[in-house]
């Protein structure tokens, strides 16, 4: 592999990302899945690295999920989109944020329909000042949450106590790396490196001691899309499409799956799992499977922060041997009890997928 | 005062026209800006359809040309000024040339594989233009051509920067199909049991013999042809490629490894060509490859009095064909002159 | 195993490195004339059983060739070598002998 090939097309796609004064929308359901992540990302900007982040409670959905399964129709979410961005315009911020690739994806596609469509803008205004009385300016840049951590990612590697590196052999990890489709398909130029070799967690991966794996699947769809697995009987498909890219990087013997979409981490974690129970194949060392981390946690991991702070034990892939291989400390008495200590019970073991018991 | 004529380029078109048209008594300027006579010519080893030595045509140019040329070799054109009948071309070491005409014969480029990001050229290993490999056949005729890789199996992939919306190109390149054909055979005569994979569109095999040869790479060869282009390449952990493509015959996706990969990179118009053009105000296509005047009865003068077209400035060419075209030409310039 | 409500769909892409091509060894020898087709289909539109039933000549040695063997047999029993695609191939593929050829290697092979 020549890396310089690769170095060439990502200097094609560069955008700007703002370093500061954010206005930051959360997802849906982000916290369900990933209850950390959101946390972590304020305490990393707010408490690291000394950026002023604000959000505003009565922020909605951008209606992403309810447009892209077509419940809702572009006018309603454009102007949703609209109220975002006047909720932002009034506390005087101009630089947006999303925690959601989906997210990211819609407001994109927003500001670009507005851009060639300028009818389209003037109605926005007249829907959101008849709704609900609100005017709003366009934000001055719009970037996803791992792209302020990938501009930020040599000071977390600066301020981080662990490198992604494996302290038995000394060897960098490897990793997976997987992009939301909403990231960086739809308009490559709006993603750092583009379409076809991503850079943005590359760039994470690589700062913070690790190796990125590039296997054939790479680009292949998780399968989270909307329509593919919101009716149940369409999960199939979603399923096969996650186990194809397993299967394909099996051979490379990756340590942990990093990615930058609320859905993708979640599929790629719990279909692990599911494929385990269907056809008894785990992935992985041990029949333990791939660890899944969103980029927020494991820029919590570098920084050092207490894994079961970050959420890490609602995980169904367990985290702890990846825990191990880096050598953060942790205390598996913790994992399964609440803020003060209290017993929250234990889910029960799968039959196949293991849960880690052994430290070695 | 006897008429003369700078003929640009000294390819295949340039040294024939300049042959022909020294041998009717017009004197000839022939600029060139390499070090050496020649153009693409001296890239390729064996040439379709016979697969004869390259060289034997380049011996066969240059010993056609005669005293009555005065070569110019390194040498760049800065500009060109057409005054009345007259030319003046600048040249960037300072010299001026005048002529009563003037023959474009810069010729073509080929299409920098690298633009095509999912074929990974330039960044997996084990891929290579056919350009590279006419290269390799021609400077490494004693070794073994894949001595280095374990190639059991080739994969050749047909149309790349040519038919192509997202590379910029429409056309067909025209000759690639049989240069990949003719490749095939000359990788298999070298490594007998290697697999040979041709992916394909289709397959344009127009001019005579070249249809035969298809059927002699299948026939003899065992050349296998897989219709269906391309769509990417990655690379497997032993750094052998992965490709995937769909095999329309069956009408499924299809996926197989292969040791290496040669992309049949197209013809684009070469930039000098383009900057000459503009200089002189000739009609580009929209293919940016050069109009003549009509394209089936003038086809070798251009709109301007005293501009003559050349070879595959006006687009994809074969060596036979723009040997005839420059001749053609010669004549157009000589009757010009009279 | 708990009932999920859906399953995994099997990949119906051609994983060429993994299929078996013993049988498309064994065809390949016993005529090889099937090297020179060019997929044109002049044999699959003459074809007199080819019109009510599912029988496809030129897609069946097609996937000879890339060893996907699964259907073939049930397809291939179609064939009443009637030799119509035989006149008509363009390239002079002995057409009946594959047809033949591909009956024995596939019950040779057990499939």
């Amino acid at each position: 592999m020549k890396i310089e090939g690769k170095q060439r097309i990502w200097l094609d796609y560069q955008k700007e990302i703002a370093d500061d004064h954010f206005f930051y929308v959360r997802s849906c359901v982000r916290q369900n899945f990933f209850p950390g992540s959101e946390k972590t990302f304020l305490r990393i900007l707010q408490s690291e690295l000394s950026k002023d982040i604000y959000e505003n409670p009565s922020h909605t959905t951008c209606s992403g999920i309810g447009y892209h399964t077509d419940i809702v129709p572009f006018a309603t979410s454009m102007t949703m989109v609209a109220r975002q961005f006047a909720l932002m315009t009034e506390a005087g911020y101009e630089n947006f944020t999303t925690s959601c690739i989906t997210s990211f994806g819609l407001y994109s596609e927003v500001l670009e329909t507005w851009h060639h469509f300028p009818e389209t803008e003037e109605k926005t205004r007249e829907f959101l000042h008849k709704a609900t009385g609100r005017e709003f300016k366009k934000p001055n840049n719009v970037s996803h949450a791992s792209d302020i951590i990938f501009r930020f990612r040599k000071e977390i590697a600066d301020k981080g106590k662990y490198r992604l590196v494996n302290q038995r052999t000394g060897q960098p990890l490897k990793v997976v790396e997987h992009i939301g489709c909403h990231y960086s398909k739809m308009f490559p130029s709006k993603g750092v490196g583009g379409a076809e070799y991503p850079y943005v967690l590359v760039g994470m991966i690589e700062d913070w001691g690790g190796e990125v794996i590039d296997y054939p699947e790479r680009r292949h769809c998780c399968g989270f899309g909307f329509r593919q697995y919101l009716v149940q009987a369409n999960r199939g498909f979603s399923i096969s499409c996650s186990k194809k890219k397993f299967d394909s990087m099996e051979p490379y013997k990756p340590d942990m799956i990093l990615t930058n979409c609320p859905g993708c981490p979640m599929f790629l974690d719990r279909w692990q799992y599911a494929i385990s129970e269907m056809e008894g194949k785990t992935y992985g060392e041990n029949g333990h499977g791939i660890p899944v981390l969103t980029y927020e946690e494991l820029a919590g991991l570098v920084l050092g922060y207490n894994p079961w702070d970050l959420g890490l034990q609602v995980h169904q892939v367990p985290i702890e041997p990846l825990l191990d291989k880096i050598g953060i400390p942790y205390d598996p008495e913790m994992k399964f009890r609440g803020a003060d200590g209290q017993d929250l019970g234990k889910p029960d073991p799968p039959s196949v997928l293991k849960f880690y018991t052994e430290k070695v | 005062m006897s008429k003369s004529a700078i003929i640009i380029g000294g390819g295949a078109a340039g040294m024939e026209t300049a042959s022909q048209l020294a041998r009717l008594g017009i004197e000839v300027d022939l600029i060139e800006k390499q070090s050496r006579l020649g153009g693409h010519l001296n890239s390729w080893d064996r040439l379709f359809p016979n697969r004869r030595d390259s060289k034997e045509v380049f011996e066969y140019l240059e010993q056609d040309m005669n005293d009555g040329i005065s070569l110019h070799l390194n040498a760049e054109i800065e500009t060109i000024l057409k005054a009345g009948d007259r030319f003046t071309l600048s040249l960037r070491d300072g010299k001026e040339l005048h002529s009563d005409a003037l023959v474009i014969a810069t010729g073509y480029e080929v299409f920098d594989a690298r633009k095509k990001e999912e074929y990974g050229y330039g960044i997996y290993d084990n891929v290579i233009t056919s350009v590279e490999l006419e290269e390799f056949f021609r400077n490494n005729k004693q070794k073994n051509l894949f001595e280095g890789i374990k190639s059991k199996r080739v994969g050749i992939v047909h149309c790349v920067g040519s038919r192509d919306e997202k590379a910029g190109n429409l056309y067909c390149s025209k000759l690639c199909c049989v240069t990949g054909v003719k490749q095939a055979i000359e990788i298999k005569e070298l490594m007998p049991d290697a697999e040979i994979f041709c992916f394909y569109m289709d397959l344009r095999m127009f001019d005579r013999h070249f249809e035969e040869m298809y059927y002699e790479a299948q026939e003899k060869w065992g050349i296998q042809f897989i219709r269906g282009r391309l769509s990417e390449a990655s690379e497997n952990p032993d750094h052998t490629l992965l490709l995937k493509l769909e095999d329309t015959l069956t009408g499924l996706p299809l996926k197989m490894k292969v040791d290496l990969l040669i992309l049949l990179v197209g013809f684009i118009p070469s930039p000098e060509t383009r900057r000459l053009a503009a200089m002189l105000g000739l009609k580009e296509g929209d293919d940016r490859f050069l109009c003549p005047a009509d394209e089936h009865t003038i086809t070798n003068s251009t709109t301007i009095p005293g501009v003559f077209l050349a070879g595959t400035v006006k687009g994809p060419a074969s060596i036979a064909s723009t040997i005839t075209d420059a001749r053609s030409t010669a004549l157009q310039v000589a009757t010009y002159l009279k | 195993m708990k009932p999920f409500g859906y399953t995994i769909t099997k990949d119906r892409q051609i994983d060429f490195d993994a299929n078996d091509r013993e049988v498309t060894g064994f065809i390949n020898e016993v005529e090889p004339s099937i090297r020179l087709c060019m997929g044109c289909g002049s044999c699959t539109a003459t074809c007199s059983a080819g019109h009510f039933t599912d029988l496809n000549i030129r897609r069946i040695h097609t996937f000879v060739q890339r060893g996907e063997l699964q259907h073939l047999k049930k397809e291939i029993m179609k064939c009443m070598l009637c030799g119509k695609c035989q006149l008509v191939c363009p390239r002079g593929v002995n057409l009946r002998n594959l047809i033949l050829s591909i009956h024995t290697a596939l019950e040779k092979s057990g499939i």
